[in-house]
């Protein structure tokens, strides 16, 4: 008898801890990255926040445990992580600049393809990373997470009608400030 | 949706990004759950994976047997359900306990084990090195005299073969039984440690479990070093416990040839 995560989650949290990092580790980052628009700081807040998630897990009951649903709990964790961390440099005016600064995934284009589409993406980072946050955040969640409409008001804890009107917005500021200046697009 | 929102979706897609090489390790570490480590050793001329942590050795593997560095992390990871890093070496005491065959210093963590066979691995223990004893032996050392095949079950699933010589133990009719990494490795172990394996393996097929010393009148298991010292003009054959207790010959309290006061 093979058991789901969760359960093995609440069986042994040492052992399977894990296995729970490796499953989400790709959309804790993500969010993180995604969120903050700084790569800088978004391991922190991704290591911090698995961290956290681990010790709340170890004051969980089994039944608990059982019941989560990890992705959307894995991401409330990580978007109050990142709150957190903008109310401490709130005090301290932050000097770092929006650092989208990576190199887009090379899938066979030719190189000069390749760093079109590199610049192109970077382009549409700082983009989502320029929206305000109300609309980042369900965004992000929906279309470069991947979560569900269900998943995402889970996490932010609000109806997911309000969920969907703020992705709706969001993808239209983001196609009006792309329609501004479509210059840098690949092939 | 319109069509020019449809291609922003297409390459918002692009900006998911895979965490950075290391970071489940990072994690792990930083809830103190990273603690499993292992490094290559020389024992005897055997190259040896030897896993640890701060409870002590878990997990060995003869490099020749598992096969590569990855081999054995997954081999690992198979039989913990966790991963193990290495390390450059191993920690002084675990070093030397290897080198010594003084495993008792050292905490021996075989997860994952019956209470019956923690008792049989560690009861390995007790056989110095170049020495062997049978399968029966460890049975009635530990109170169980008829689970002579659970023993060598049990045997069978050591994690920590080297560290606890289970290769040291035989079959009652002096052949050298089985081996978790194989026969040959077993009597190659063992030749290397000074054990009389041919001998031992004579003796059985002549039937002769006991030796003993006619001028001492005590009586021990072939292996056993106050056996080997005895010159051959005084040296008994006996294929039975109880006939030499008849011929008033005493157990050697060294290698307890009979795990109770009655002989078999």
């Amino acid at each position: 008898m093979t058991l789901n995560l969760n359960e093995r989650l609440a069986a042994d949290l040492d052992a399977s801890f894990a296995a729970l990092v490796r499953e989400h580790e790709a959309a804790v980052y993500t969010t993180a990255l995604r969120v903050t628009g700084r790569r800088h700081r978004a391991e922190d807040i991704a290591a911090e926040s698995f961290e956290k998630a681990y010790n709340a897990l170890r004051g969980y009951s089994r039944e608990r445990i059982a019941a989560l649903q990890l992705r959307p709990w894995l991401v409330t964790i990580t978007l109050n992580a990142w709150r957190n961390e903008l109310r401490r440099e709130s005090r301290r005016p932050s000097l770092a600049p929006l650092d989208p600064s990576w190199d887009a995934p090379d899938d066979g284009m030719s190189p000069e393809d390749a760093v079109l589409a590199a610049e192109s993406t970077r382009r549409l980072a700082r983009l989502v990373a320029g929206l305000p946050e109300r609309y980042r955040v369900p965004l992000v969640l929906r279309h470069v997470v991947g979560m569900s409409y269900a998943e995402i008001a889970r996490a932010l804890s609000c109806p997911e009608g309000t969920v969907k009107a703020q992705v709706s917005r969001a993808l239209q500021r983001l196609h009006e400030h792309l329609a501004e200046r479509p210059a840098l697009e690949a092939g | 949706m319109g069509r020019g929102e449809r291609g922003v979706v297409a390459r918002l897609g692009a900006l998911a990004a895979a965490s950075p090489e290391g970071f489940s390790e990072r994690v792990l570490e930083r809830v103190g759950l990273a603690r499993d480590r292992y490094a290559v050793v020389d024992h005897l001329s055997e190259p040896v994976y030897v896993a640890y942590d701060d409870a002590g050795v878990s997990f060995v593997r003869a490099v020749r047997h598992v096969g590569d560095a990855h081999a054995f992390e997954r081999a690992f990871a198979d039989h913990f359900g966790r991963e193990v890093r290495r390390a450059d070496a191993l920690p002084p005491d675990v070093a030397a306990a290897l080198r010594d065959g003084r495993a008792r210093g050292v905490r021996l963590d075989p997860a994952g084990l019956s209470d019956f066979e923690r008792s049989v691995l560690r009861k390995t223990l007790d056989i110095p090195r170049g020495e062997v004893r049978t399968y029966a032996w460890v049975a009635g050392e530990i109170g169980r005299p008829r689970a002579v095949r659970a023993v060598g079950s049990a045997l069978g699933r050591n994690p920590v073969p080297i560290l606890l010589p289970c290769h040291r133990v035989v079959r009652s009719d002096g052949s050298i039984g089985e081996y978790v990494a194989g026969a040959g490795m077993k009597r190659s172990l063992l030749a290397r440690e000074g054990a009389p394996v041919d001998e031992v393996e004579r003796l059985g097929r002549a039937g002769i479990r006991f030796l003993g010393s006619d001028t001492t009148h005590v009586f021990c298991v072939p292996s056993c070093r106050h056996a080997r010292r005895v010159s051959p003009a005084h040296l008994v054959a006996f294929a039975r416990a109880d006939v030499a207790a008849r011929r008033g010959y005493r157990p050697c309290r060294h290698c307890r040839p009979v795990p109770l006061a009655t002989g078999r």
